[in-house]
């Protein structure tokens, strides 16, 4: 089994996480993926593979996790992408195809894809 | 649901909803018996008889969300189609299990699928619970505890990339191990389109 082999390595992992681990949780960009039943069944699963694939590509650090349904069934895969000081932004519908769009209008220029939001959350007040 | 491994992604986060910190999963084929049988049993805060009885009844549900339950009664129907059945034993603060059992060749079982997209899935959701998985398929097995793996990588977390990716690459070499079918396995189906 090669299970305990590939344990070693996550010592070196740590070691080099443990330096950089402030840095990212400062910047924090968190990425939401609906993962309910509804979620599941019209595909989140590939969509959030997709998203991963995408980060490691374009070497962003960024904070991805899974939620159960929010209500909108109607309207999964829901990807929910918040940064710091910004809105909370909900796409709908997010297929596999639609990741690299997303990532790099959202993401990298900074800029909403208006014609895919379902949903806006305010940011904060300070 | 057009693979088990959606079925498996689908209880394990009822696990995590019922306030499981563990999970213990164990897929069997049983290539000499025909059996495929899956088994979630988790630490949560487990339900009462009266809950249990309604668990397939599709208009059934904790939730307050939506009005419809359907996660586990897509998984009966599924089960039954094939020869076998879906079992639920729970008692309140005791936990619960669910398993299933599959003919193993029966003609309208869905294949395994992504098992490791299912627990990657599974392994960056919130609040995290760990996992316990074994894989056994004929004479091969293969076994994974992120207990261990966190305990290795203390204090970085295992959704850290590094850990993420980490993560995905000893996922799919267990699929190695067990001999699976490449097809289906670490590839993205196109689709995802159909319940």
């Amino acid at each position: 089994m090669p299970k305990l082999k590939s344990l070693e390595d996550l010592k070196k992992i740590r070691e080099e996480a443990q330096r950089d681990i402030r840095v990212r949780l400062d910047t924090g960009t968190k990425v939401t993926v609906g993962m309910g039943t509804c979620g599941i069944a019209a595909g989140a699963r590939e969509t959030m593979h997709a998203i991963l694939e995408e980060l490691k590509e374009r070497r962003i650090e960024a904070h991805v996790t899974t939620v159960g349904c929010i209500g909108m069934c109607a309207s999964e895969p829901l990807v929910d992408i918040e940064q710091a000081g910004s809105d909370r932004i909900t796409y709908g519908s997010v297929k596999p195809d639609m990741v690299p769009r997303l990532i790099e209008e959202h993401l990298i220029n900074g800029r909403v894809v208006q014609e895919w939001v379902v949903g806006r959350l305010e940011k904060p007040k300070a | 649901m057009k693979e088990l491994s959606l079925h498996v992604l689908d209880i394990l986060q009822n696990a995590r909803e019922a306030g499981a910190t563990l999970v213990h999963l164990t897929v069997e084929e049983n290539l000499d018996e025909d059996r495929f049988s899956l088994e979630v049993r988790d630490n949560g805060r487990g339900m009462g008889e009266e809950t249990v009885k309604r668990l397939k009844d599709p208009f059934f549900t904790t939730r307050r969300t939506r009005h419809v339950g359907l996660g586990l009664p897509l998984l009966a129907a599924a089960a039954e189609r094939c020869n076998g059945s879906l079992a639920v034993e729970s008692a309140p603060g005791q936990g619960t299990c669910v398993s299933a059992v599959f003919q193993w060749s029966h003609l309208d079982r869905a294949p395994l699928g992504d098992m490791a997209g299912t627990l990657m899935s599974f392994l960056l959701g919130e609040p995290f619970c760990d996992l316990v998985y074994v894989h056994r398929r004929g004479r091969n097995d293969y076994s994974l505890d992120t207990r261990e793996v966190r305990r290795e990588l203390h204090p970085v977390e295992i959704t850290h990339p590094a850990a993420r990716e980490w993560l995905a690459g000893t996922l799919s070499q267990a699929e190695e191990a067990l001999g699976l079918p490449a097809a289906g396995i670490s590839g993205t189906p196109s689709g995802g389109k159909e319940v």
